[in-house]
């Protein structure tokens, strides 16, 4: 009997959430910006998967003949300053994107929400703590933060990617921190408490997941900031080495022919345009949805 | 029951304390970056190819001999006095090397401060007057550009079409070459400077100069501020008051602007005041693109010779010039919030 009943409420919650989802994504679809975000990041992800099946040409092999050769059928976007063809290292490029903000992100949201929920739940001198290191961290502008990190570490993509993380995880530990106070005392976490948990399984089991979906949309327009920081970083030599096709890096070199041959420079630019407008655009549509304080006032 | 006089002091010097400590944290982490994330702090000062007395040189200077409490000690003493180290590209001291760039960022940053101002403001108040209607999405739209452009990629964008294809700007630089070093040095801004001596075919050609990467840095901090108006405004436009107003037979414009505008001042001076900090991080960009001689391109030209001293202080300035701007917004919040000061007591 207690069995079925059990039963009964996992088939109930899961049309629940079934509901619920499809709710979400008819909400979703109302919002043309946020579809056209959602087209342009689904775009990349295809783009990084499929790159060799795309590309026209070996983003590597340099054809001196074509040097700095103009957009054409052969080459659609043009040639770069050794004759590799720039739509092809786009398509690659999309790739090593993908990667920084991936390692950024799978690293500096978990820091910033561990740090952040222990401060909030931990109160005191923990809390006072973390909170001035937080502080100093935000007090630098990010690129420069980042900037003197990688100057330090050596440049490259992974330390570039290191010194990213390291600039980003702040904006986390503040959101978790502001949501743990909120709930630290809820009657809720108290009767867990009563119930034995531990604080570690508080903060873990039940603040962390309280922070997600204001966590989601924080990400989602981090990820444009996170792209637009690696370009910077790249553009200004401390991010992806050559030959790697990384966006930043190409509008580098391509700054030397910005007169004469424009389309090395501003193409790779356009592309990093479009990817962060449509994380942008994305974290606009999601914060709609999902923030809880907008929704009320809506 | 405490005295207010009283209270207030230790307001005062609790806020100057947190400031402090802050500032204390600022510098431990350019300590860290600089002597202990290196595999070899004095390598990454004075490069590969030093000979070996400057290396044991820097090596006694930077006191690595020491304990790392101690080495910190002396790094935050030193900075207090306002030694900042010697770089290594321009064997200055880097402090007089960043006093003299500072005017030059400072001046590009004001003036798109104010662009940002005169434009983002009355856009975010548009955006929120006609919410959800088309002026709004249109606004937002240009706002969200600004978000996701690389700046510096719109700064050879606008090289491009304005100066070689349009030629309406002057190119990069501060003046052109065979103005450069006809006004003397006062305040190190060259518009206050050729202003001041009277050579006004220099200012209009500074102004030529200056426009692309002042209007870009303008856009970038118009993106944010309009962005936070609109936020504001919406939030004020709906309370009570705002209700209020309209039904004494107030006129639309007296509503929006007179209270809800006024209203939303506290906190926009907050928002002004970190976007110029924001700014400040723009310039660094743009100013490599438009080799304009400020902090930005000093940093841009240390990093090429491995001067980490200069990179680290650089840096430094940068973040303290944040924090003072964050004191600032804390400090004129309270004065212009009557609520907040009654908070206080």
């Amino acid at each position: 009997m207690s069995l079925d009943t059990s039963l009964d409420s996992k088939h109930a919650l899961r049309a629940a959430r079934l509901t619920e989802l499809r709710r979400f994504a008819r909400r979703f679809l109302r919002n043309p910006l946020g579809v056209l975000g959602l087209v342009i990041v689904l775009l990349l992800l295809f783009t990084a998967a499929f790159a060799p099946l795309l590309a026209t040409h070996d983003p590597y092999l340099p054809t001196l003949a074509a040097r700095l050769s103009a957009p054409s059928a052969e080459y659609w976007f043009g040639a770069d300053e050794l004759g590799r063809d720039i739509y092809s290292r786009l398509v690659y490029g999309s790739r090593l994107t993908l990667l920084i903000v991936g390692l950024v992100i799978v690293t500096s949201a978990p820091i910033g929400l561990v740090i952040g929920a222990i401060s909030g739940t931990a109160g005191g001198w923990v809390d006072a703590i973390f909170m001035r290191i937080t502080d100093v961290f935000l007090s630098i502008p990010k690129l420069l933060l980042a900037l003197a990190f990688v100057a330090a570490l050596g440049p490259g993509i992974f330390n570039a990617a290191l010194a990213i993380t390291l600039t980003a995880w702040p904006p986390y530990a503040r959101l978790a921190r502001a949501e743990a106070l909120v709930i630290r005392n809820a009657d809720f976490v108290n009767a867990i408490r009563l119930a034995g948990a531990s604080e570690a399984r508080i903060v873990f089991f039940h603040i962390i997941p309280m922070c997600l979906s204001s966590v989601i949309v924080r990400m989602t327009f981090d990820m444009a900031g996170i792209i637009l920081t690696a370009a910077g970083l790249g553009f200004i030599g401390l991010g992806a080495q050559p030959p790697l096709p990384e966006w930043g890096a190409m509008i580098s070199t391509g700054r030397k022919f910005i007169f004469d041959q424009w389309w090395v420079a501003t193409i790779p630019g356009a592309a990093i345009f479009i990817v962060s407008l449509g994380f942008n655009l994305l974290g606009d549509a999601l914060r709609d949805l999902l923030d809880p304080h907008l929704r009320q006032r809506n | 029951m405490t005295s207010r006089p009283l209270r207030l002091v230790t307001g005062i010097a609790t806020w100057l304390l947190t400031v402090a400590i802050t500032l204390l944290g600022l510098a431990a982490l350019t300590f860290f970056i600089g002597r202990i994330l290196p595999i070899d702090p004095v390598l990454s000062i004075v490069g590969e190819k030093a000979l070996p007395e400057v290396y044991d040189r820097v090596y006694l200077e930077l006191g690595l001999d020491k304990p790392i409490w101690q080495q910190f000690a002396e790094y935050v003493l030193k900075l207090l006095r306002g030694d900042f180290g010697t770089s290594f590209s321009t064997s200055r001291p880097v402090l007089t090397d960043l006093i003299s760039f500072f005017p030059a960022t400072l001046e590009l940053s004001t003036i798109g401060l104010l662009i940002g101002v005169a434009l983002g403001v009355p856009m975010g108040v548009a955006s929120a007057y006609w919410h959800e209607k088309w002026p709004d999405h249109v606004i937002r739209i240009v706002g969200l550009i600004g978000y996701s452009v690389p700046v510096f990629w719109l700064g050879l964008v606008g090289l491009y079409v304005f100066y070689y294809l349009l030629d309406w700007v002057s190119g990069p630089g501060q003046l052109d070459v065979f103005y450069v070093g006809v006004v003397d040095r006062v305040t190190g801004m060259i518009l206050i400077d050729s202003a001041l001596a009277g050579e006004w075919d220099i200012f209009w050609n500074a102004v030529s100069h200056m426009t692309l990467p002042a209007l870009l840095l303008g856009y970038y901090s118009l993106a944010y501020i309009s962005r936070m108006t609109r936020s504001v405004m919406l939030d004020q436009l709906s309370r009570e008051y705002v209700l209020t107003a309209r039904l004494k037979g107030a006129s639309e414009f007296g509503v929006v602007v007179g209270h809800a505008l006024r209203n939303a001042a506290i906190p926009l001076v907050t928002v002004i005041a970190l976007s110029y900090g924001g700014l400040l991080e723009g310039s660094v960009l743009i100013e490599t693109i438009f080799s304009w001689p400020g902090i930005g391109n000093y940093i841009y030209s240390s990093l090429f010779s491995a001067d980490m001293n200069a990179v680290l202080g650089g840096t430094l300035l940068v973040g303290i010039v944040f924090v003072f701007l964050n004191m600032l917004s804390d400090v004129l919040y309270r004065v212009l919030d009557p609520r907040s000061r009654e908070l206080a007591k």
